[in-house]
């Protein structure tokens, strides 16, 4: 039973490395952009929530409904006045300039708040379960699992339903192309990052109050997000939320054999798709 | 009325001059030709008058307006469409969602406006029991016909058709002209740069002769391909 209970927690803990990833593949699917800066952003947005928490006490989601347009914000200003000069055949430039923000996020962030971690507070919430039979679900877990379905589930319903969902699908398969149609491929793309940023507001949210936080542990969050997207072939979202899974359930098996093996479980779990499926899980059809 | 006129428009890559100090006008629901052999710089000429490219010196005029430096994309809301030499569509995407994208951005309006005008011009252009295919799976004749279809949801006033009928069976071929010849008499002005050289007069009004980025003549069909310079020049043919 120990085992059913540390598959499960692995599975609802993948729905967490799921949502990071899913901001970064939205990027990555739709403008070939790999952004370094995604872990650092995810830590930015947790501590916007804090502040939002502990200067007016509102509930930690609802503060995160109030964050989440201003990240939009950020993104779509980010996007069209950086990032989008970056965009290119060569594609040293948008990772040199991302991984740059980092850093600069970093700092800010440690010049703002300074190192010592830091927790958004759910109350009583935090420690809530269900049980089901004699097996017991926290319900942050599931909140957290429920949300990556969720985003994943709108995402895919903004792609395959909407005009600009079309867009962003236009412009991923020929910008110049779509330029010809009336399509503005910089608005699409600042469109694009500005949604991710919303994606990475949900995942501030259960990052921040899952476990403490300070201004240096994005870059770890961006390598559980990247495994993700690999594993689960790059630009799938689905695949990404498999992806997720399989290096949660690694690391809770890890950790329950031995808890130093956490880590190193998850990372060799994704060697080892790597080794087999070159191409991840669900890659996409020809490109 | 010229809809469209470009004045000494020249364009070098590098010390090659692809596009030479071109001057000519197009009457507004003219079907001009543009003929010339490969590397005369036909495509590029069409890269300049979408804004795909940005001409070195010279003006362009669409509709009455200097367009010089407007960017393609407000070229296209504007009402200039174009289909390319090799078939570029939104592999991903369906026939229909090619349209839908086209037509909602193309003309700057809702998805729900367009569809209905989407899937008259997939009728017109035969690839209505195509629609929910996705594009990446067409053949030839059917990528050259979304081609034209989505220039053609973008409602355009000027369309510029780059080598349409090349590798088409002459079966093809035929019934493709009959769509442009529709299209040309709804009323949309046409530029189109073919080497099916009986497959563009069929059509056009007057035929313009590009040679190293040069206009070398422009007229009716008849006198240019007669003329002494055009046969030397496009034909190979020692007069």
């Amino acid at each position: 039973m120990i085992w059913v209970d540390t598959i499960i927690q692995g599975i609802l803990l993948g729905g967490l490395y799921a949502l990071f990833a899913a901001g970064l593949s939205l990027v990555f699917g739709i403008m070939r952009l790999v952004n370094l800066a995604h872990g650092d952003l995810i830590i930015l947005a947790s501590y916007l929530i804090l502040i939002l928490v502990t200067a007016t006490g509102m509930n930690p989601f609802v503060a995160a409904i109030v964050a989440a347009p201003v990240l939009f914000a950020l993104g779509w200003l980010l996007q069209r006045f950086v990032l989008n000069r970056t965009l290119g055949d060569d594609i040293l430039p948008p990772l040199l300039v991302t991984f740059g923000l980092s850093i600069v996020l970093q700092n800010a962030l440690l010049e703002g708040f300074s190192a010592d971690s830091q927790r958004i507070s759910l109350g009583a919430l935090e420690t809530a379960s269900v049980s089901v039979g004699s097996l017991s679900f926290g319900v942050i877990p599931l909140l957290t699992f429920a949300s990556a379905i969720g985003v994943i589930l709108g995402l895919n319903q903004l792609f395959y339903r909407t005009g600009i969902g079309r867009a962003f699908r236009a412009t991923s398969d020929d910008a110049t192309t779509a330029s010809l149609m009336g399509i503005r491929p910089n608005r699409v793309f600042a469109t694009a990052t500005g949604i991710a940023m919303i994606v990475v507001t949900i995942s501030a949210l259960y990052l921040g109050t899952r476990a403490n936080f300070d201004p240096s542990i994005g870059p770890a969050r961006l390598i559980y997000a990247f495994e993700a997207v690999i594993i689960g072939g790059l630009g799938s979202l689905w695949g990404t939320l498999a992806g997720g899974v399989i290096i949660g359930v690694a690391q809770t098996l890890g950790a329950a054999i031995n808890p130093e093996w956490q880590i190193l479980a998850g990372h060799v779990a994704f060697l080892v798709v790597l080794l087999v499926r070159p191409r991840g899980l669900f890659p996409r059809g020809n490109d | 009325m010229s809809i469209l006129s470009l004045q000494n428009v020249s364009k070098s890559f590098e010390s090659l001059k692809v596009t030479d100090g071109v001057s000519f006008d197009v009457p507004k629901g003219e079907a001009l030709g543009i003929i010339g052999p490969n590397g005369a710089g036909k495509s590029t000429l069409f890269n300049l008058i979408t804004g795909n490219l940005m001409s070195d010196n010279g003006k362009i005029f669409y509709d009455g307006r200097d367009v010089t430096r407007v960017p393609a994309m407000r070229r296209c809301l504007n009402g200039v469409g174009r289909s390319f030499q090799i078939p570029q569509p939104f592999e991903k995407l369906t026939v229909f969602e090619n349209l839908v994208v086209a037509g909602a951005f193309g003309r700057d309006t809702s998805e729900a406006e367009v569809t209905q005008a989407c899937a008259e011009i997939l009728e017109r252009t035969e690839m209505i029991d195509r629609a929910n295919v996705p594009a990446g799976q067409l053949r030839l004749l059917e990528r050259k016909r979304l081609e034209l279809a989505r220039a053609l949801a973008t409602d355009p006033k000027l369309l510029l058709l780059d080598e349409i009928a090349g590798g088409l069976t002459d079966a093809e071929c035929q019934s493709l002209i009959q769509t442009i010849r529709d299209i040309h008499k709804s009323g949309v002005t046409i530029i189109w740069i073919e080497h099916v050289l009986h497959a563009l007069t069929s059509v056009v009004e007057r035929l313009l002769v590009l040679d190293f980025g040069r206009v070398i003549g422009i007229g009716e069909p008849g006198e240019i391909m007669e003329s002494r310079e055009v046969r030397e020049i496009y034909l190979g043919i020692e007069v």
